[in-house]
């Protein structure tokens, strides 16, 4: 009899913290912070890169022992701790404060820059509603004789996102000036967090029913659209078809489980502020598998619209490039129109370089492969913002499809940011540091304020250098260091008993074999592993990154990065290069070269 | 210096199943000598619309080699439309932060007043408010009730029939 009056300390009464409206809102919190930009714009180009179809299995590996375990350990441990990670970790041990300390810490950074990207979406969906889009034409130089040089030397796309909107300097040491236009959608986008997070999870699970769906409406839109167009299967069928070889490659696994893990938005502390909103009695363990395995399949099911397009992409850019090469040859030759084809293109050059081989010579034809128009993979921002772009000006109604996409990119941005601000947001609530009369919307209002103030220097010219280098190093791997210490904390310092207890008195069942194993000694080995992995292979090479140069001229430069207080001088990891100049559209003038460490943005 | 001439005037030469020729333009006034090419250049340049027009083509499919099109330039509208686009976003916005801080204010000073009148009534002892727990009955009715979750989903407590 005593055992069932013995409760956790923790009775539901009306102790006046906010309450979700319905479970739904709850789900819909937590798959919205989940599923964010790196569902659309990361996981089809490593699907691509790592054997297509085959990288679904260390991705699922790395979903059943890695992704799952943490997600239902940081929504248990909220729901049954009832507070923000700052004060959740102090409840289990005073000394693994640090470790909410640090996921408040991250989520705060992460907020930072992350507002950012949505910051160029904004710019992007501003100028959609021209005809044409702007950046489908290059602008002419001043005496009109010609297009303006950079843009002619590259692309007009290009052009438009590295001039237009970040009026990039060529290297981070070059400062440049605040951008006016930026800063207008910067304090845009601001407002909108602030309006939608004014008072916690009373607004945002409002505002969470159209982000959390709309993006949805707008993929399905896109899936069946882009599978009318000509060369969807092309892109399909080479980004699916599996290539068991590249298990081999130990990166393919790393990549998986990084991917699982920031895209699942791991250690930010959001999602314990999540669940402490949640009644004490409620099944966290589905919860987790459901927001877990949503993700999964929102990536695999955002992959198809995505490479359908890019298939559409590379037809249409083969099929330009042998319409040059015929208008080309027909006028060397004399020939009537119409004679050389598509189709009968190869036949044609093979007997007119038998007969007049100098002739053909002369002509400098460009070789068109359509597996080298495939191989151009990129991903993050350059997907979004050059590659999608400039296949959306290849579409009719262009306007339209580039509303809808941007939309799309904002509302999934912004459903992630809802996560991020409320890590940030509820630790600060509970904190005596913040006295009990200030309402709730001056506390948004402040920290939104001082948010758009400390963001002001994303603004800048070497504003997006600045947003590699946080993601580079605030994004990834302190998250690893606190998603470890997090299982090993609740593992063996609150103890695995405890635990279990408190989860069988939430979700009335005990948790099986599958959880005990995969807290206790799965989990942390994978992290573990994980994270020497990653470390290692960023010490292989020396810091490097992107730079848009209007004056490069074909040598390699790299530089250094300023080595910083509190960042670690570490090494990017290894990147296909050749895959990344050829988007660039190299004319021998502009190049670009990413780093390869990506981080929460690129995954989350 | 004005000077008319027929069609005939121009001859062709070189036609090829590509439909490319070479022309030249004689002056028949003057006894059959070709015009100089830049004076056909710079009338071509000029009238180049409607040569295009005649022949339903335009500057890309029509060609004359060595004569450049000037490239027009690309329709600027005043004012960017993305500003007008950003203007409007930016109000709604604005609007939707205005109403909201506004809606919450008064909630709070209903919440104040209210609380202030109900301390006012029990000190003076005219009205009975029946409380139970701390939470005055009428709360409670407009709730629509509280569900003490301890109780109600934990089913062991009750014995089996």
């Amino acid at each position: 009899m005593s055992k069932d009056l013995s409760v956790p300390p923790e009775i539901p009464k009306e102790d006046g913290r906010p309450k979700w409206d319905n479970k739904f809102q709850y789900i819909l919190s937590c798959i919205g912070f989940a599923v964010g930009l790196g569902n659309v714009w990361r996981f089809p180009y490593l699907c691509q890169i790592h054997g297509g179809g085959a990288f679904l299995i260390p991705y699922f590996i790395a979903l059943l022992f890695e992704g799952i375990p943490l997600l239902h350990l940081e929504l248990a441990l909220g729901q049954c701790l009832r507070k923000g990670s700052i004060g959740a970790w102090n409840t289990i041990s005073p000394y693994l404060g640090g470790v909410g300390i640090g996921s408040w810490m991250v989520s705060v950074l992460v907020s930072l820059y992350y507002n950012t990207v949505l910051t160029w979406v904004m710019w992007y969906f501003t100028n959609s509603f021209q005809e044409p889009l702007p950046w489908s034409v290059c602008p002419l130089n001043e005496n009109r004789t010609g297009l303006n040089e950079e843009c002619y030397k590259s692309t007009a796309v290009n052009y438009f996102w590295y001039r237009k909107t970040l009026n990039i300097t060529p290297d981070v040491t070059e400062t440049g000036t605040l951008q006016w236009w930026l800063i207008l959608c910067l304090a845009t986008c601001w407002a909108i967090v602030y309006l939608c997070t004014i008072r916690g999870i009373e607004t945002t699970g409002k505002a969470i029913y159209v982000t959390a769906i709309f993006p949805y409406l707008v993929l399905t839109i896109f899936l069946i659209h882009g599978l009318t167009l000509p060369g969807a299967t092309d892109g399909l069928a080479y980004l699916f078809t599996p290539n068991l070889n590249t298990l081999k490659n130990p990166r393919v696994w790393l990549d998986a489980a990084t991917q699982i893990f920031f895209s699942l938005s791991l250690a930010f502390g959001g999602l314990i502020a999540f669940s402490s909103y949640n009644p004490p009695k409620n099944d966290c363990e589905k919860d987790a598998v459901t927001v877990a395995i949503v993700n999964s399949v929102t990536s695999l099911y955002a992959s198809i619209p995505v490479f359908s397009v890019l298939g559409f992409k590379a037809t249409t850019g083969y099929w330009d490039c042998l319409d040059r090469n015929i208008i080309n040859v027909i006028n060397e030759f004399d020939l009537p129109e119409e004679s050389i084809m598509r189709q009968n293109y190869t036949a044609w050059i093979s007997y007119l370089n038998s007969s007049h081989p100098e002739k053909i010579a002369g002509l400098k034809l460009k070789s068109c492969d359509l597996q080298e128009f495939l191989d151009q993979s990129v991903s993050g921002t350059g997907l979004a913002f050059i590659i999608f772009t400039q296949a959306i000006i290849l579409m009719p109604g262009s306007q339209a499809w580039a509303i809808l996409f941007f939309v799309m990119l904002f509302s999934l941005g912004l459903s992630s940011m809802f996560g991020n601000i409320e890590g940030v947001f509820t630790p600060l609530l509970e904190l005596r540091i913040i006295s009990k009369s200030i309402p709730k919307e001056l506390l948004s209002g402040i920290i939104c304020l001082i948010s758009f103030l400390i963001t002001l220097c994303f603004t800048l010219g070497s504003g997006s250098y600045w947003i590699d280098i946080f993601d580079s190093y605030a994004g990834s791997v302190p998250l690893l260091v606190i998603a470890f210490f997090e299982v090993i904390g609740v593992a063996y310092v609150y103890k695995m008993k405890r635990f279990s207890k408190d989860v069988k008195w939430m979700t009335g069942r005990k948790p099986n074999l599958y959880w005990q194993i995969t807290w206790r000694f799965i989990s942390p080995l994978l992290l573990l592993i994980v994270f020497v992995a990653f470390v290692t292979l960023q010490i292989q090479k020396p810091a490097s990154y992107a730079a848009w140069n209007p004056k490069y001229v074909c040598s390699q430069i790299f530089s250094k990065l300023l080595i910083k207080a509190r960042l670690v001088y570490f090494s990017p990891l290894p990147h296909p290069l050749k895959s990344l100049s050829s988007t660039a559209y190299l004319h021998n003038a502009y190049s670009v070269r990413t780093t390869s460490v990506t981080g929460a943005l690129m995954n989350t | 210096m004005m000077s008319f001439h027929e069609i005939s005037d121009v001859l062709l030469c070189n036609v090829t199943d590509r439909v490319s020729f070479w022309f030249v333009v004689t002056d028949s006034s003057q006894n059959m000598t070709t015009v100089p090419g830049s004076v056909v250049e710079a009338a071509i340049r000029m009238n180049r619309n409607r040569i295009n027009s005649a022949f339903l083509l335009s500057d890309k499919t029509l060609q004359f080699l060595k004569i450049t099109s000037t490239l027009s330039p690309p329709v600027e509208p005043s004012t960017p439309v993305w500003l007008i686009v950003f203007g409007v976003v930016l109000c709604l916005i604005v609007a939707g932060i205005v109403f909201l801080v506004v809606a919450g204010i008064q909630q709070r000073k209903k919440k104040n007043k209210e609380s202030t009148e109900r301390e006012n009534l029990e000190e003076k002892g005219e009205v009975t408010v029946t409380v139970e727990n701390g939470i005055p009955c009428e709360a409670l009715d407009l709730k629509a009730g509280h569900i003490n979750g301890v109780f109600a989903a934990d089913d062991e407590r009750f014995t089996s029939l």
